[in-house]
């Protein structure tokens, strides 16, 4: 191996975080290579939403450290993150109500654009075109002149993903991508996220097993706010203390 | 957007035609209408695109009225130069307001904006030696743009609807700009527009700055208007009509503003001198404007019409 590939795309170190005296991350360390699909386990309130906060910058971590390409990004506010290549969709749908679908799209585009500080032009016909090309990767054209508050909600789960696509991120994290989804829909969205490039490192929570499983390659398991168990695919599946606190129900 | 500016030329040149058809009375009316509408449209940045309600936009109207009064007549300065110091001066206090204010947002935002404005309504009252204190500045000129006389009303009335033209025409494009957008964007989904690399700190920190150039813009013109100014210009009742203006007009639009000043101007010069109890007839009046058309007078019209056009089915 060379010293290139030692780098992580994303490494978090020794992190905690409190609410109020509760812990929801304690002493939480994880690798992420470049290319790797990892999967985030845990029941219900285990704080891997709070983990992927922390590592967007949305909340501060009280200790420990992140790191994207090997820099230390534990101080820098959301936007500077995503400049260096983060992106994100949320477990609970946050689009913009009123806009079209192209028009969220085109959100993802331009938050990475030096055009976003043009104060004299409307936004290039460029980057709606872009829009409408991303919006196709996830089978939304036809309906890119409505409205987000006009279309179904496994479509709304839809756009959230090809906003974080548009960004082409180095690393994405996709919580819950399938939340509220039907079988068919969850096989349309396993398709799309199968399908993301290999310079995309993900990093997924899912509860749902069974599409989980088969797009992940490495796994951490999360329990009250502690990292259980931390391997590659198979040997925690295989591992007693995975089943005993998610899988073995 | 290019149907807006078909009818930019068309309605100004309407408005135009006032002082042809109409007394002085009713041209002085105007003329504040038009001070109103610039201030009323520098608080929609803020208010309506950015989701950042101030109650303390009176500041910069005032910051810049005293500023011209000060250079004008205590400094010597020519009206240019009184003018653009002025207007310097302004952006600066906008700036230095923005950095405190955008510390919050929502309730804290409006408070904070509030508070700083009744500092400065304050001094206004206390530091006699520079501002004259409750007895005003008063004995102010009108500048000679380019050489031509704004005494008359008529001349004025035009003078002010040019600024207003001006002032409509830059917001109109500063809002439909790609850094409007992400504003818009700021209001609607803060958090995720951070996420998605918006630096949603600075595009409000400059919004506000650019409200607070035209609020001093709206300052400079009345106080050319009234060539008198006292503290009561930079105080809550001077922020909240305009806020007032904006809400009725409808926030987040680009024409209401300029309607909602209209009626709120109107209410309060012409109505006052047949009903004593003006503010409570402007009670009533918004009351009604908020319960038939709870997003304002412009998106309520809009609505209606769509109503008109299309029958239900
Ligand atoms: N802003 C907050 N303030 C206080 N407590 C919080 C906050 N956010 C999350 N929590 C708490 O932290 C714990 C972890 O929450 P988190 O959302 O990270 O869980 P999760 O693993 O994503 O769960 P789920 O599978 O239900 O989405 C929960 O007990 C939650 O109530
Ligand atoms: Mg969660």
């Amino acid at each position: 191996m060379t010293a290139q590939n030692d780098i992580y795309a994303l490494e978090i170190v020794r992190l905690n975080k409190s609410f109020v005296g509760l812990p929801v991350t304690q002493d939480v360390s994880m690798t992420v290579r470049p290319g790797e699909r990892r999967l985030l386990l845990g029941p219900n309130g285990a704080g891997k939403t709070t983990l992927f906060n922390q590592i967007t910058g949305e909340i501060l971590p009280n200790s420990g450290q992140i790191k994207l390409f090997g820099q230390d990004v534990t101080k820098l506010k959301p936007h500077q993150r995503a400049h260096l290549g983060l992106s994100r969709t949320y477990q609970i749908i946050t689009l913009f109500q009123n806009d079209t679908l192209q028009h969220n799209v085109a959100f993802g585009l331009l938050g990475l654009m030096p055009a976003r500080w043009n104060f004299f032009r409307p936004m290039s016909q460029h980057i709606l075109v872009e829009a409408r090309r991303v919006l196709g990767l996830v089978g939304l054209e036809h309906l890119a002149d409505r409205p987000i508050s006009e279309i179904a909600y496994g479509e709304k789960r839809r756009v959230e993903i090809a906003m974080a696509l548009a960004q082409k991120p180095k690393v994405l994290l996709l919580d819950e991508p399938l939340a509220g989804l039907s079988s068919a829909e969850r096989n349309t969205i396993k398709k799309l996220i199968a399908d993301i490039p290999r310079e995309t490192s993900l990093v997924m929570i899912e509860h749902d097993m069974d599409t989980a499983l088969d797009l992940a390659e490495t796994i951490t398991l999360l329990h009250y706010g502690k990292v259980i168990i931390d391997g590659m695919r198979d040997a925690v599946i295989a591992d007693e203390r995975a089943r005993e606190v998610y899988l073995g129900h | 957007m290019n149907k807006i500016w078909f009818w930019v030329p068309i309605v100004a040149g309407f408005f135009a035609l006032l002082p042809f058809v109409a007394g002085d009375f009713y041209v002085n009316l105007g003329s504040q209408m038009m001070i109103a509408a610039i201030f009323a449209l520098s608080l929609n940045l803020l208010v309506g695109y950015g989701g950042l309600t101030s109650l303390g936009h009176a500041a910069f109207l005032g910051v810049a009225a005293y500023l011209s009064a000060w250079f004008t007549t205590r400094a010597g300065f020519g009206h240019g130069t009184a003018a653009l110091l002025s207007i310097i001066g302004t952006t600066m206090c906008a700036a230095l307001f923005g950095l405190i204010a955008l510390r919050a947002s929502g309730l804290g935002f409006l408070m904070i904006t509030l508070a700083l404005s009744q500092v400065l309504w304050g001094l206004a009252y206390r530091w006699v030696s520079v501002t004259n204190g409750d007895n005003g500045m008063a004995g102010l000129t009108r500048p000679m743009p380019f050489g031509i006389s704004i005494e008359s009303a008529a001349s004025f009335y035009w003078f002010a609807l040019i600024v207003t033209v001006a002032a409509f025409v830059l917001i109109t494009v500063f809002v439909s700009s790609a850094f409007g957008v992400s504003l818009k964007g700021t209001r609607d989904q803060s958090r995720r527009m951070a996420a998605l690399g918006f630096n949603v700190w600075m595009i409000r920190w400059i919004t506000f700055i650019y409200a607070g150039f035209w609020g001093g813009i709206a300052g400079l013109i009345y106080v050319y208007y009234n060539k008198y100014i006292h503290p009561t210009s930079l105080s809550i009742t001077s922020s909240a009509e305009g806020l007032l203006g904006v809400i009725a007009g409808g926030s987040g639009t680009l024409v209401g503003p300029i309607v909602g000043s209209v009626l709120v101007t109107f209410l309060k010069n012409y109505a006052s001198s047949y009903i004593d109890r003006w503010n409570m007839l402007l009670g009533f009046v918004f009351m009604f404007i908020v319960i038939v058309m709870p997003d304002g007078i412009v998106p309520g019209i809009r609505r209606l019409a769509g109503r008109l056009k299309e029958p239900r089915k």
